[in-house]
């Protein structure tokens, strides 16, 4: 018990006096995940918003996939982006392997399924009430997806924020297209699974406390976007 | 002569050649779904400037023929032309249509207005102002800035009316517009109706209600069963129906 309580000042105190190999570890994360999530996004509601306008062969099994990949495991991502990148892979020639790029890649594709496949049920939720309108007005299909994903913004951050939640959090891929190296691609999550393992549960717990923050923060602001889309109506 | 807004648009988008848009007539018109025929052959031709009703009971098929009319479904047989042209997509456009159920954006309601105006090509600076004058003449320009589904139901039917007609249409369709508001909301909407006939729009209204088809009318396709059963000017139609089936519904008796 004793270990316990002083591994858990260390960790306080490591987050109070803003110790540097912390806030490395911290800031790496937040730009893997923010890019990737970012990258996603565009990806995301660009799929999303054709798929539930466009009508074309093979439109069913894609968003079939799309749902099937929102529960990719995250080591496979990994596995996959490793294939992709290791020397004998076919973008080997690019040294990517070990880069916080191959993490934000393998994040990108965790996390666009999510966002896609959220973006198309939002999407074909509008469409449904707006069909006739928008055709009425003389709307093209490309006009209808901008105006359905303007119209869905409210549902579509908290589409990206589940992205954002589930990308901080994954341990999996990160590490293993990153190696987590230090100073190069220690993430949060990779840094507990090491440190733990190595018997420093103070830097572990510190960066625990801050994970648990972030959940809690993404939480808060989604709670915060629905109130505010119900309060205008926009939901 | 002072120019109304429907002669203006007609320069604006250089237009001032373009045919009019009736008579309009509906040939052998037909739409099923499955063994179901909704709409049962309907002949048509439709003249007469004014308002034009499309009255029935629930079921009658009175929607889906607007829809049909403003190509928004397709017949699955017989034709539509618009002053001798088939119905498409340009035809469309110079038309607007207000749903039973208003449909509005997640927008404010002047943002409402300037959208439909941007999709038919309007600049920024003609979207504003116009979007401002239709609000005004719809008494809605308190509520420019206001989230437009948080409106009461009444605001929300002139806004849609409102935005339909700052589209300047030629023809405009309405779907029981007036069927869930009080009657101080459905005689707003009346005159506003009656007003566009003035500046030379062409109205086609569904609805179920007698008084309303008395209070507007200028001729009245009667429809039941997916059938036209007659076409008639409002004030013959009312008083010596031909069919049972209408002399029945005018009386307020149960048509089945």
């Amino acid at each position: 018990m004793l270990d316990l309580s002083q591994a858990f000042h260390a960790a306080l105190w490591q987050i109070a006096t803003l110790d540097p190999q912390l806030l490395e570890i911290i800031g790496l994360s937040l730009k893997v995940t923010l890019t990737a999530v970012a990258l996603a996004s565009l990806i995301g509601f660009a799929v999303g918003g054709i798929l539930a306008v466009y009508r074309f062969p093979g439109r069913g099994a894609v968003a079939a996939i799309l749902n099937a990949l929102m529960g990719l495991p995250p080591v496979v991502a990994g596995l996959i982006v490793y294939l992709l990148l290791s020397n004998a892979g076919p973008l080997g020639v690019l040294q990517l392997l070990y880069t916080p790029v191959a993490m934000i890649i393998a994040q990108v594709i965790l996390v666009t399924p999510i966002i896609a496949a959220l973006t198309r049920q939002t999407c074909e939720d509008l469409l449904e009430e707006y069909r006739d309108q928008l055709r009425s007005l003389g709307a093209s299909s490309a006009e209808i997806v901008t105006t359905l994903l303007w119209d869905g913004r409210y549902r579509l951050i908290t589409a990206v924020l589940a992205g954002f939640g589930r990308a901080i959090a994954e341990v999996g891929a990160v590490m293993i297209v990153g190696g987590n190296i230090d100073h190069v691609t220690r993430t949060m999550t990779t840094t507990i699974a090491l440190e733990t393992s190595k018997g420093n549960i103070a830097l572990a717990l510190a960066l625990g406390m801050i994970l648990l923050a972030i959940a809690l923060s993404v939480n808060v602001a989604l709670m915060g976007v629905r109130r505010l889309a119900s309060r205008f109506a926009y939901g | 002569m002072v120019e109304h807004p429907t002669s203006q648009h007609a320069i604006h988008s250089g237009r001032l050649c373009t045919e009019s848009l009736l008579p309009l007539e509906l040939r052998n018109l037909s739409l099923e779904t499955g063994s179901r025929r909704l709409v049962d052959r309907v002949d048509l031709k439709v003249q007469e400037r004014g308002i034009t009703v499309i009255l029935g009971p629930n079921g009658a098929g009175k929607s889906l023929l607007l829809r049909l009319m403003h190509g928004l479904i397709e017949p699955t047989e017989g034709v539509i032309l618009w002053g001798n042209a088939p119905m498409d997509d340009k035809i469309r456009r110079r038309q607007a249509m207000v749903f039973q159920k208003p449909v509005l954006l997640r927008r404010t309601a002047a943002a409402n207005i300037a959208y439909a105006l941007g999709l038919r090509g309007r600049s920024r600076s003609e979207r504003t102002t116009r979007a401002l004058q239709a609000l005004e003449l719809a008494g809605l320009q308190h509520h420019a800035f206001t989230p437009a589904r948080v409106l009461s139901g009444g605001e929300q039917q002139r806004l849609c009316l409102a935005r339909a007609l700052s589209l300047d249409p030629e023809v405009l369709f309405l779907d029981e517009p007036t069927a869930s508001l009080d009657p101080a909301s459905t005689l707003a909407i009346e005159r506003v109706l009656i007003d566009a006939t003035h500046r030379g729009i062409k109205v086609i209204v569904v609805t179920h209600d007698v008084g309303q088809a008395r209070r507007l009318a200028q001729d009245i396709i009667f429809l039941h069963h997916g059938r036209l059963i007659e076409h008639q000017p409002a004030l013959r139609f009312f008083e010596r129906p031909l069919s049972d089936a209408a002399r029945g519904f005018i009386s307020g008796g149960l048509v089945l």
